[in-house]
């Protein structure tokens, strides 16, 4: 019986089909609208987890001042001291690699190229706090640091841009009217979420503060937190050393500031997760608005053809066949509608994720869901037309005009 | 040649519509047998009853009160459903407005009440064709509707009663919407259908020229049996 009423609903499908494309329209868009903005947002979200975690994962970034634009009034909080590195390599448990970072910026130049760049002064903890490999030649040594020797590590895109992508380990550049030799490369990390990653020129901290800032401040200290630690019991540690060595007054407000990247991470994909969530809403609601349109049109199909109907229950169809016609009729235009629009959607998310710079990620799981979603707006939307066919007198029926 | 037992047979059949005040007696205790193989017309001005005891002869309807037998059966007693199956079975029906599903071909409205009877392609195909040689239509099996003219139109509809070879054909003014020619034509191919193939014919029509092709013309007159005229028999 089943057979017989698939093939009856194709055939009503097949005679009326600018009707049932227009009948399936609104779940096609529905599908369609619902799966590019999941899939869309899975992307971005995955973008930005992807940027966050370029920073190091369960690193803690510690900053003079109270946070980003905050603090704008009142004398500039100091910088860190020496002493401080060293209180929190000795006092703080937990602690797997903490790197001291000062910041420069300024002209490397090779031969006859020169490339503006960003110059860290740092030690050889900063690549392991940010789980960075040299892809050449090699990171610094200890008495490279000690003495604060002219040596420098660079990043793929001065590499690319002063040295032609040539073997540069060994060769001698300028940076910032220094001299200074180059002992390694660094592995690729791409465009990050604060620019490109790879433009940055990596010395000896002690050589930066000696030719570059002028003094043994240190604007940033990174640390990273060993995995057995859990990541806000060593935040509250720092907080509280720091506020013990830079002696805030108890009720005071910090003059310096504690980064937890995983938790910005997580802050940020928080963030998208709820956008795609509303979006996807949105587009749910479409959805629906497609389902209610095919019990519109199912309804309107059941009057038109009460003697179609009439004519059926005549020649022997039981109300059980008509009920069943109607309803795969319904089932099957919004199973189709559900399979056009995946592929539309598919084609769309395609199209726009490089155009919105995310990565597109085929989710088997929103697709299925979608689907199914529509196939049960077939059943449900379909269900009252299908029964009011089903009760039709066939004496009436035959009659309607 | 009245044969022991009639295919149909109805005793003290009423038929009131609606309830109350308002009500309306249709039938007024109708008592007719109906033998294997006869060509009955039914005649009677409108408003008579004939409709009305077609729709219960047709399984279409029931009555208020009263027995319907058809093949030993009580169709008074019987649900939707079973009612469902018996026209499935049995009958075949042949309509004033013709009443082909349009947009679908000649061959595929003949095939309709093979496929809810479950019947396989080939079966389907080799059935529809034969039912539409038989009213001389096999050349326009792809036609649809649109594309035939009306008497080819009843045609293709006789062929969809005949397509399940049924015991009873019901015919409700099957002439009603040709003209003179084409109604021959019907006629004769109904006469046809009835001594050949041994269909049993109910013609509902109020046309002294089309009932004059029957054996048995029942009139009806106000809700009854007014007399039941016998036909010389071919």
């Amino acid at each position: 019986m089943l057979g017989t009423t698939v093939i009856l609903a194709f055939r009503a499908i097949n005679r009326h089909k600018l009707r049932s494309f227009l009948t399936t329209l609104g779940i096609i868009i529905g599908v369609a609208a619902v799966v590019t903005m999941v899939t869309l947002g899975n992307g971005a979200t995955a973008a930005v987890r992807e940027q966050i975690s370029s920073l190091g994962a369960n690193v803690l970034q510690l900053r003079p001042g109270q946070g980003f634009g905050r603090g704008g009034g009142g004398p500039r909080p100091p910088d860190f001291k020496p002493q401080d590195l060293t209180a929190i390599e000795n006092q703080l448990t937990g602690v797997r690699a903490v790197a001291p970072l000062v910041q420069s910026s300024g002209t490397a130049i090779y031969e006859g190229s020169n490339w503006s760049t960003t110059v860290y002064g740092t030690t050889a903890a900063y690549f392991e706090v940010q789980s960075w490999k040299a892809d050449t030649g090699r990171l610094f040594l200890p008495d490279e640091e000690e003495a604060g020797k002219p040596v420098c590590i660079i990043g793929n895109t001065v590499r690319t841009n002063l040295f032609q992508g040539n073997d540069a380990v060994g060769k001698r550049m300028r940076i910032k009217g220094v001299s200074c030799q180059v002992i390694g490369t660094l592995a690729t990390r791409g465009q990050g979420g604060f620019g490109d990653q790879d433009d940055v020129v990596v010395m000896p901290i002690k050589f930066v503060q000696r030719r570059f800032t002028g003094d043994r401040d240190i604007s940033q200290i990174l640390i990273a937190v060993d995995d057995a630690y859990d990541t806000s019991a060593v935040q509250g540690s720092l907080e509280e050393l720091m506020r013990e060595r830079r002696k805030v007054k108890t009720g005071s407000e910090d003059n310096f500031n504690v980064f937890d990247t995983k938790q910005i991470s997580d802050t940020l994909t928080g963030t998208t997760t709820i956008l795609t969530q509303i979006v996807a809403a949105v587009a749910a609601i479409s959805l629906l608005v497609g389902g209610i349109g095919i019990m519109n049109i199912m309804l309107v199909s059941v009057t038109e053809r009460t003697r179609e109907i009439g004519i059926r229950l005549a020649i022997g169809a039981v109300a059980r066949e008509v009920l069943l016609q109607f309803l795969v009729e319904a089932i099957v235009l919004s199973c189709l509608g559900g399979l056009i629009g995946l592929f539309l959607a598919l084609i769309a998310s395609v199209a726009i994720a490089p155009l919105m710079q995310v990565p597109f990620i085929f989710n088997v799981k929103v697709n299925l869901i979608a689907f199914l979603f529509s196939a049960a707006i077939g059943v449900v939307f379909g269900y009252f037309p299908a029964r009011r066919a089903a009760a039709l007198n066939p004496i009436d029926a035959l009659r309607h005009e | 040649m009245a044969s022991p037992a009639p295919i149909i047979s109805m005793r003290g059949i009423t038929k009131v519509f609606g309830s109350g005040p308002t009500a309306f007696q249709a039938l007024k205790g109708i008592d007719l047998d109906i033998e294997e193989g006869d060509f009955v017309a039914v005649m009677g001005p409108s408003g008579s009853g004939k409709s009305t005891t077609m729709n219960i002869l047709g399984c279409l309807d029931v009555p208020t009160a009263g027995e319907f037998l058809f093949k030993g059966r009580h169709v008074e007693q019987l649900d939707r459903d079973q009612r469902a199956l018996l026209r499935r079975r049995y009958l075949g029906f042949v309509f004033q407005g013709f009443n082909l599903l349009a947009r679908t071909s000649a061959l595929e409205n003949v095939e309709l009440p093979l496929l809810y009877r479950g019947e396989d392609k080939k079966t389907r195909y080799d059935a529809g064709m034969a039912a539409l040689d038989k009213v001389g239509l096999k050349e326009w099996w792809d036609h649809t509707p649109a594309e035939l003219s009306g008497g080819q139109q009843q045609r293709v509809a006789i062929a969809r009663a005949i397509v399940t070879q049924p015991a009873v054909l019901l015919a409700d003014e099957p002439t009603g919407n040709l003209d003179s020619e084409r109604s021959i034509e019907i006629m004769e191919l109904l006469t046809d259908l009835n001594r050949n193939s041994g269909i049993t014919v109910l013609m509902v029509t109020h046309e002294p020229d089309m009932a004059a092709f029957a054996h048995t013309i029942v009139h009806f007159k106000d809700g009854l049996v007014e007399r039941v005229e016998e036909r010389v028999k071919a």
